[in-house]
């Protein structure tokens, strides 16, 4: 068995490289929008600001999003069930702006399968990266409306008074639907990160 | 299905903060995590194969009208898995200064020349095996503001996905015997010194080319292991 290769901070300068968006002379290779015209579901966009330690924005974060179409299906072999969207992968990217602030397009997942076939409540992972970051975080969006976080697995092992950080609410502004979710390193409102 | 990776092989990775890089202080979680079971989520990950590089994406002294300065150098490895196991179709990306430790990025202001032929920016897929390759040109140190006369040794970033969501990988290749080694806070971060050593990549004569290129390797070892599919 081999050792892992140790993480190290993404830094201040990946944008050129990992987050072009047409700034730089550099294609992307992910984008904030993950709908492909094939994907069923209701269409959602996920917004957050994200925060430091004394609540100042943090503009140059990373933030990567995975998550299950509107069947709760993965496009992973591991997910061996059937997949209707053959074009839809789940898989986002996307930096912050000067204020701090990112935002996907996407359809909102499914619930999936969790621990002994109990079922998890529809959520998405959230992989968060940035300068002063030395190995990145691990937290999950839930949405505020529903039913079934108040049975969800993994929201149960959360302390009661921090599920709220994990809970996008939602927002409608005109026809779109916009669930927030900050991330945040004050103390007061931290947002739960899972070592997974 | 518990735990199916393995989550001692994290501790390897830096802690957060690490208050001798300064940044980290403000910029990590103060409460513990939370420890949760791996489930399918954690389990799946995006899959993007040969079809996401474009011809000569992985010969970043190619992108321009004319080759950048610097010295040119061939950068190639294996990835694999816990187990040893090569990962295939898996995507690697690179960025990094050029040859002067100046970043094409607008936020750097570090006063050394901009190279009009080198973005600084590749992406390759493993083969079958795991195998990955780049052409480029060896980065230049740079200073940095964490401490009086801060340099970073000088390193290329990656970023390598895997099975999983949970193998995602950022890190940084550094180049045997650098001097800025035992000043820098960002890689004495990785207390574990042979875990440190996993960073640096090994000058590979065998794989230089003669009148034109250096050689160094890095692989890659990522968290998880592929073994029986799960059920649902
Ligand atoms: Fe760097």
């Amino acid at each position: 068995m081999s050792g892992l290769t140790p993480s190290q901070t993404v830094g201040p300068f990946f944008a050129f490289g990992l987050t072009p968006n047409r700034n730089y002379a550099w294609v992307d290779t992910f984008s904030n929008n993950l709908v492909t015209p094939d994907a069923a579901g209701e269409r959602i966009r996920i917004e957050g600001r994200v925060t430091d330690a004394d609540g100042a924005p943090i503009n140059d974060a990373m933030i990567e999003i995975w998550q299950a179409d509107a069947q709760g299906r993965y496009a992973h072999p591991r997910d061996s069930r059937a997949l209707p969207n053959a074009a839809f992968k789940g898989f986002g990217r996307a930096g912050t702006d000067a204020d701090g602030v990112y935002a996907f397009d996407t359809i909102k997942p499914g619930p999936v399968p969790g621990p002994d076939g109990a079922p998890q409540a529809p959520h998405v992972l959230l992989a968060f990266y940035s300068r002063g970051l030395l190995t990145h975080l691990y937290t999950r969006i839930y949405f505020a409306d529903e039913a079934a976080n108040g049975r969800d697995p993994i929201l149960a092992l959360v302390p009661a008074d921090r599920r709220r950080t994990l809970a996008a609410k939602r927002e409608e502004r005109g026809d779109l639907t916009v669930y927030r979710f900050d991330i945040s390193f004050q103390p007061e409102s931290e947002t739960v990160f899972f070592d997974v | 299905m518990a735990l199916v990776y393995p989550t001692d092989s994290n501790k390897i990775h830096p802690a957060r903060p690490f208050p001798d890089y300064r940044s980290t202080v403000k910029r990590s979680p103060s409460r513990p995590l939370v420890i949760v079971p791996h489930t399918l989520s954690e389990l799946t990950g995006p899959v993007y194969g040969q079809d996401t590089v474009r011809a000569g994406d992985s010969d970043l002294t190619q992108q321009h009208k004319a080759e950048p300065i610097g010295e040119r150098i061939i950068v190639h490895g294996h990835v694999r898995d816990e187990d040893g196991r090569g990962v295939a179709d898996s995507l690697v990306e690179i960025w990094q200064a050029n040859a002067c430790g100046r970043y094409i990025h607008v936020v750097d202001q570090h006063p050394a020349p901009i190279d009009p032929n080198f973005t600084g920016a590749g992406r390759a897929v493993t083969d079958r095996d795991g195998y990955y390759k780049f052409i480029t040109v060896k980065p230049g140190a740079y200073p940095w503001g964490n401490h009086t006369n801060a340099w970073r040794p000088a390193h290329i970033h990656f970023s390598v996905f895997g099975h999983a969501f949970l193998s995602r990988l950022v890190t940084q290749m550094y180049f045997p015997g650098d001097p800025l080694f035992p000043f820098d806070p960002i890689f004495n971060s990785v207390t574990d010194a042979k875990a440190r050593a996993r960073m640096v990549s090994s000058f590979d004569l065998d794989n230089t080319v003669p009148n034109w290129a250096l050689c160094y390797r890095f692989d890659i070892v990522l968290r998880g292991r592929e073994q029986t599919p799960m059920e649902n």
